[in-house]
C-alpha cells in the first residue's frame, strides 16, 4: 500500500445500519408484508423415528380458510432433496421421520389461527422404530439405522512416523473428552417467504447464504438462477445457524401448492428442531519426551451430526482439522467420523468443529504439562508453532507469530504473578490458558459492483448478509478509502441477488476478506477511471493526479469528481462502475492455498469453585483477537466478546438434553443461555493488529476465534483450583459438584 | 375454527398519543403493536418471557409484550421503540449504544433500549451491578453484554 494515511479504515465509523436499528425501522424478514400472503404452521413428528404409513390431510384442506397442505405426495415435478453437500434432506418428511420435530405436513391458511386449527386436522399414522441417540447407540448399529447406516462422513489423515514416534517417546498419555450439544439461539427464530409464481420464484428469507439458496432453490424447481430472487432483510443473528439452506424449500413447494405468498416464521421450539451444533466426542494419544517436547499426536474423532448431513460433512473435516492443536507436531494421525442419529440435524455453528476440537486438544495439553509437572503455560509455548511454519502438512504455513500471541496474552493477564489470594472457607480460585488455531475463510470466491455516482456519492453492491457483524459498515469503509471519497456519502444494497453480483457465503469469518477484497478492487476500479479523467481534463498522467475527499487536483488546480463524470456523461447524469472479482486467483494466487486464513484464538481464564455446591464462576477472561488490520476496532472487539460469551454459554450451562430421541428442553426456560449477570468481572479483548491476512490491507477475519478457547481455559482453571479434571461440558454445579465429590474434594 | 371470543375495545395511550383498537380477550399486547398500528420495532422471540426481545414500557415499567395480554393497555401509556426514538431525550442512550458498539444484529436492540431508559428513569446513576441487575432480563447474543453496559454507563454519564 501506499504512504497515504487512512481517513476511514481503523476507526469506529458509525455504523451504516445505526439509525434503522436504534429506531426500530430496520426491517427483518418477519417485519415485511407481502400482499396476499398466506400463514403457514407446521405438522410435525412426535416420534423421532418411525416409518410414516398414512398422512390424510383431507379434513384440513376442507377447512374454510385454508389455500394448501403440503405432503410428501406433494412433490411431484421437483427435485425432492437438498443439502449442502449430501442432499439427503426431503423438502418434507418422505417415508420416514428422522428426529423429532421434523415436518410432516405443512399447511397454509389465512391467517395463523386458522393454520392452527388445520394443523390439528392433519392425520398422521406411524410405525415406530427403535431410536438411535447419541454417538454410543450410533456407533452401536443396532435396530434400524437412520439413513443406510449411522455413518454420515469419515475423515483423516496422516504424517511423520506416528507408530515409530509412540514405541520411541518416553510416555504416552490417552484422554477422551465429550463436547455437548447446543443451539444457536439466533434471536431472530428462522423465518422465510416464498412466492411462487409462473415465471419466477422470491424469496424473502433469513439466510447467511442468498446465492446458495438460490442455487438449491432454482434446482429444486427446475428453474434458471435468474428466475429466482432470494431477498434477505436484516439478519437477526446468524452464528451459522441460518448457513445453507434451511426452510426456504418447504416454503416455496407449500407457496406453489397454495398459489400464492407464503410466509413460516418458526418459534423457538421449531428453531431448536431446525439445527443445532454438533456434539463431539475426541480422544487423543499424545507421546511426549520427559523434556516437554511433544512428538506425536493421535487423534480420533465422533460428531453426531443428527437425523440429516447439513453441515455434517465439513464439520467432520474441520473437527479432525483442529484436533491436534497449533503445535509444531512431527507425526500426526487423525480420523473422525460423522455419525446419524434420531435429533436435530446439526449444522453450522460460530467456528465449525472448533470448540469441540480444541475442548479435547486443550484440555489434554493441560493434563500432560500437569502430569510432567511443566507449567501448562510454558508447555504450550514450547511446542507452539512457528510463525510460516505449515500448522497441518500441504496447508497454508501459519501467518501469524503464536509464541508473541500467547506471551501478549499471558502478560496481560497477569499469568506469572497470579495467587489465588484469600478465599473463603470451601472457595477455590484458579487460573486456566488455552490456544488454538482454526482454518477459516471458506471458499475464496466473491464479487462486487460499485457505482460512483454524478453527484459523487456512491452505491455498492456486495451479497454479503448483515446479520450484526457489521459488514455492511465495513464495506462502505473500504470502498470509501479506496475511491477516495467521504465514508457517509457511500450507501450499501445487500444481500439481494437480483440486484447485488454473486458472492459465495457469509460466515467462516470470511466477509472482510473475501467480500473486502471484492469491493476494494472494485473501487479501485472506479478511482483508476477517475483518475484517467482527471489526467485528460489536466492533461496530465494519471499518477501525477492527487485524489481525496472527492476531489482530483494537479498543479494546485482542483475537480470535484462529480464534475469529472458529468463532463464525460457530456450532461447532467451518469456514473462510474467498478467492479471486483475475487477467485483463487487474486493478487497471482495467493488466496489458492487452504486456508484462505488461520484465525488464532488464546484464552486465560480465572475461576472461583464453590466446593460446597460445585458452583463455578467465570471471575476474569482474556481473549485474544488478530483482525491483521482492525478496519472497525470497536466491531472487532465486538465479533470477540460475544463470541466469548456464547462459549461461556456451552462452557457452564448450555446442553440441549435428549432422551430416546425426545428433545427435554426446548425453550428458553429450560435450556438457558448467558445474561447480563453471567458477565466475568473483568472480560477482556488483547486486540494485536498483525498486518498479515491476505485480505484489504492485510486484514483477515475475525469472530470465530472468541468461541474456541473459554470452555478448555475454564476447566483448566477448575483443575488449577481444584485438583479435579472433568472431561465432559457443560461444567454445571452438579457435574462439578459429583467430580468432586469423587475425588473426596467436596465440602459436604 | 377456533371459538370466536368476543372481540373488546382498547383505549389507551401509545407513544403519546391517544388510541383506540378492537381486540380479542387472547390477543397479546405485541400483536395488537405489530399488526393493528404496523409498530414493528417490537419482536418476538422466546415466547416464554425470557429474552425481551418484546419490551415495551406500560406506565414506564417494562413488560413482555408477548405474555402481557392487549386489553391490559386499557387506560394505560405504551411505549415502543418507534415512540422513544422519536423523543428528543433518547438521544444520549441511543448515541451512546452507537459509540460503544452496543448492537449487532440489532434484534434485541429495541427491547434493551427501552428496559435501559427504564433503568435510567428510576436510577440515573446506576452502578454496574445495578445495570447487569436490572438488564438480566434483556438477552443479546451478539455484543457479549460488555458494551451495552458500557453504553448504558455513558448515557447515564451524558444525562447528568
Amino acid at each position: 500500500m501506499t504512504t497515504r494515511e487512512f481517513k476511514t479504515v481503523g476507526t469506529a465509523v458509525r455504523r451504516v445500519d445505526a439509525d434503522d436499528k436504534l429506531s426500530g425501522r430496520a426491517q427483518f424478514t418477519g417485519d415485511l408484508q407481502v400482499p396476499g400472503m398466506a400463514f403457514c404452521k407446521l405438522v410435525t413428528s412426535p416420534l423421532p423415528h418411525a416409518r410414516i404409513t398414512r398422512v390424510d390431510a383431507s379434513r384440513a384442506r376442507a377447512l374454510p380458510g385454508v389455500y394448501a397442505v403440503l405432503t410428501a405426495a406433494e412433490l411431484v415435478n421437483m427435485e425432492t432433496h437438498y443439502g449442502s453437500d449430501k442432499k439427503d434432506r426431503p423438502v418434507i418428511a418422505m417415508n420416514k421421520v428422522r428426529f423429532q420435530g421434523e415436518p410432516v405436513a405443512a399447511v397454509a391458511a389465512v391467517d395463523l389461527a386458522t393454520a392452527e386449527a388445520a394443523v390439528e386436522l392433519v392425520e398422521v399414522e406411524y410405525e415406530e422404530l427403535p431410536t438411535v441417540t447419541g454417538i454410543d447407540e450410533a456407533l452401536a448399529e443396532a435396530g434400524e439405522p437412520v439413513h443406510d447406516s449411522n455413518f454420515c462422513h469419515e475423515y483423516g489423515y496422516e504424517w511423520g512416523d506416528v507408530d515409530a514416534a509412540f514405541r520411541e517417546c518416553d510416555r504416552i498419555f490417552e484422554d477422551t473428552f465429550e463436547f455437548p450439544m447446543v443451539y444457536h439461539y439466533a434471536m431472530e427464530p428462522h423465518t422465510c417467504i416464498a412466492s411462487y409464481e409462473p415465471d419466477r420464484i422470491r424469496l424473502w428469507t433469513s439466510a447467511q447464504h442468498p446465492f446458495l439458496v438460490q442455487a438449491e432453490i432454482a434446482r429444486l424447481f427446475g428453474r434458471q438462477l435468474d428466475q429466482v430472487q432470494v431477498v434477505v432483510p436484516f439478519v437477526g443473528g446468524g452464528y451459522g445457524s441460518k448457513s445453507y439452506t434451511k426452510i426456504e424449500p418447504l416454503v416455496t413447494a407449500l407457496s406453489r401448492e397454495a398459489g400464492r405468498p407464503v410466509r413460516l416464521a418458526l418459534s423457538v421450539d421449531e428453531a431448536m428442531r431446525t439445527v443445532r451444533r454438533h456434539a463431539a466426542r475426541g480422544t487423543i494419544r499424545t507421546g511426549v519426551m520427559n523434556d516437554g517436547t511433544i512428538v506425536a499426536r493421535e487423534c480420533t474423532g465422533y460428531v453426531d451430526t443428527g437425523g440429516y448431513t447439513d453441515n455434517g460433512v465439513r464439520v467432520t473435516e474441520r473437527f479432525g482439522d483442529r484436533m491436534p492443536g497449533p503445535y509444531s507436531l512431527a507425526n500426526v494421525r487423525v480420523k473422525t467420523y460423522g455419525l446419524f442419529t434420531n435429533s436435530t440435524p446439526a449444522g453450522s455453528y460460530r467456528s465449525i468443529g472448533g470448540p469441540q476440537a480444541i475442548w479435547v486438544c486443550e484440555s489434554q495439553i493441560d493434563v500432560i504439562a500437569h502430569e510432567l509437572g511443566i507449567d501448562p503455560f510454558e508447555f504450550r509455548v514450547k511446542n507452539i508453532v512457528s510463525q510460516g511454519e505449515e500448522v497441518r502438512r500441504g496447508k497454508r504455513p501459519l501467518e501469524g507469530d503464536m509464541e508473541f500471541a500467547l506471551r501478549k496474552v499471558a502478560d496481560e493477564f497477569g499469568w506469572d504473578s497470579w495467587t489465588p489470594g484469600p478465599t473463603p472457607p470451601g472457595v477455590k480460585r484458579g487460573i486456566g490458558f488455552a490456544c488454538g488455531v482454526t482454518n477459516s475463510g471458506a471458499s475464496p470466491t466473491s464479487t462486487s459492483i460499485v457505482r460512483l455516482h454524478a453527484d459523487g456519492s456512491a452505491t455498492i453492491y456486495m451479497g454479503s448478509a448483515e446479520m450484526g457483524q457489521g459488514s455492511r459498515s465495513v464495506m462502505a469503509q473500504i470502498a470509501a478509502e479506496e475511491m477516495r471519497i467521504p465514508y457517509e456519502k457511500v450507501r450499501v444494497v445487500a444481500s439481494d441477488t437480483s440486484a447485488v453480483p454473486w458472492d459465495r457465503s457469509t460466515g467462516s469469518s470470511r466477509s472482510t476478506t473475501l467480500m473486502g477484497l471484492a469491493i476494494h478492487d472494485a473501487a479501485v476500479d472506479v478511482r483508476t477511471q477517475v483518475l484517467d479523467l482527471a489526467a485528460e481534463h489536466f492533461e496530465a498522467f494519471p499518477e501525477e493526479i492527487e485524489a481525496e475527499d472527492g476531489r482530483a487536483s494537479f498543479k494546485g488546480e482542483t475537480i470535484t469528481f462529480s464534475q469529472l463524470v458529468r463532463n464525460m456523461f457530456g450532461g447532467s447524469g451518469g456514473e462510474l462502475i467498478g467492479r471486483g472479482y475475487v477467485t483463487s486467483k487474486h493478487a497471482s494466487g495467493k488466496l489458492r492455498q487452504d486456508p484462505v486464513f488461520w484465525e488464532v484464538s488464546i484464552g486465560a481464564a480465572e475461576v472461583e469453585v464453590d466446593t460446597a455446591t460445585g458452583e463455578v464462576r467465570l471471575l476474569r477472561y482474556y481473549s485474544i483477537s488478530d483482525p491483521g488490520k482492525a478496519i472497525n476496532p470497536k466491531q472487532v472487539e465486538g465479533q470477540d466478546e460475544g463470541a466469548a460469551m456464547q462459549a461461556i454459554g456451552h462452557t457452564l450451562f448450555e446442553e440441549m438434553l435428549y432422551e430416546d430421541g425426545q428433545l427435554l428442553n426446548p425453550n428458553l426456560v429450560d435450556y438457558r443461555v448467558p445474561v447480563f449477570t453471567d458477565l466475568p468481572d473483568e472480560f477482556e479483548t488483547v486486540l494485536i493488529e498483525s498486518g498479515n491476512g491476505p485480505g484489504p490491507y492485510g486484514a483477515k477475519g475475525v469472530g470465530e476465534g472468541g468461541i474456541v478457547c473459554v470452555a478448555p481455559a475454564v476447566a483448566n482453571a477448575v483443575f488449577n483450583a481444584t485438583g479435579v479434571r472433568i472431561s465432559t461440558l457443560p461444567l454445571t454445579p452438579e457435574r462439578v459438584w459429583r467430580a468432586l465429590h469423587d475425588a473426596g474434594k467436596a465440602v459436604d | 375454527m377456533p371459538e370466536a371470543q368476543a372481540a373488546m375495545a382498547v383505549e389507551f395511550e401509545l407513544n403519546g398519543a391517544p388510541v383506540e383498537a378492537t381486540v380479542e380477550p387472547q390477543t397479546p399486547l405485541i400483536d395488537m403493536l405489530r399488526e393493528r398500528f404496523g409498530l414493528t420495532g417490537t419482536k418476538r422471540s422466546c415466547d416464554v418471557q425470557v429474552c425481551g426481545a418484546c419490551t415495551v414500557l406500560l406506565d414506564g415499567a417494562p413488560v413482555s409484550s408477548c405474555t402481557v395480554p392487549a386489553f391490559e393497555a386499557r387506560g394505560r401509556a405504551v411505549l415502543t421503540v418507534e415512540g422513544f426514538a422519536a423523543d428528543e431525550g433518547s438521544s444520549p442512550l441511543i448515541e451512546a449504544f452507537v459509540n460503544n458498539a452496543a448492537f449487532q444484529c440489532g434484534f434485541c436492540t429495541p427491547g434493551m433500549l427501552l428496559a435501559a431508559k427504564s433503568l435510567l428513569d428510576a436510577d440515573p446513576a446506576p452502578s454496574e451491578d445495578a445495570i447487569k441487575d436490572y438488564m438480566r432480563g434483556n438477552v443479546c447474543r451478539c455484543t457479549g453484554y460488555k458494551k451495552i453496559v458500557e453504553a448504558v454507563h455513558e448515557a447515564a454519564e451524558a444525562s447528568r
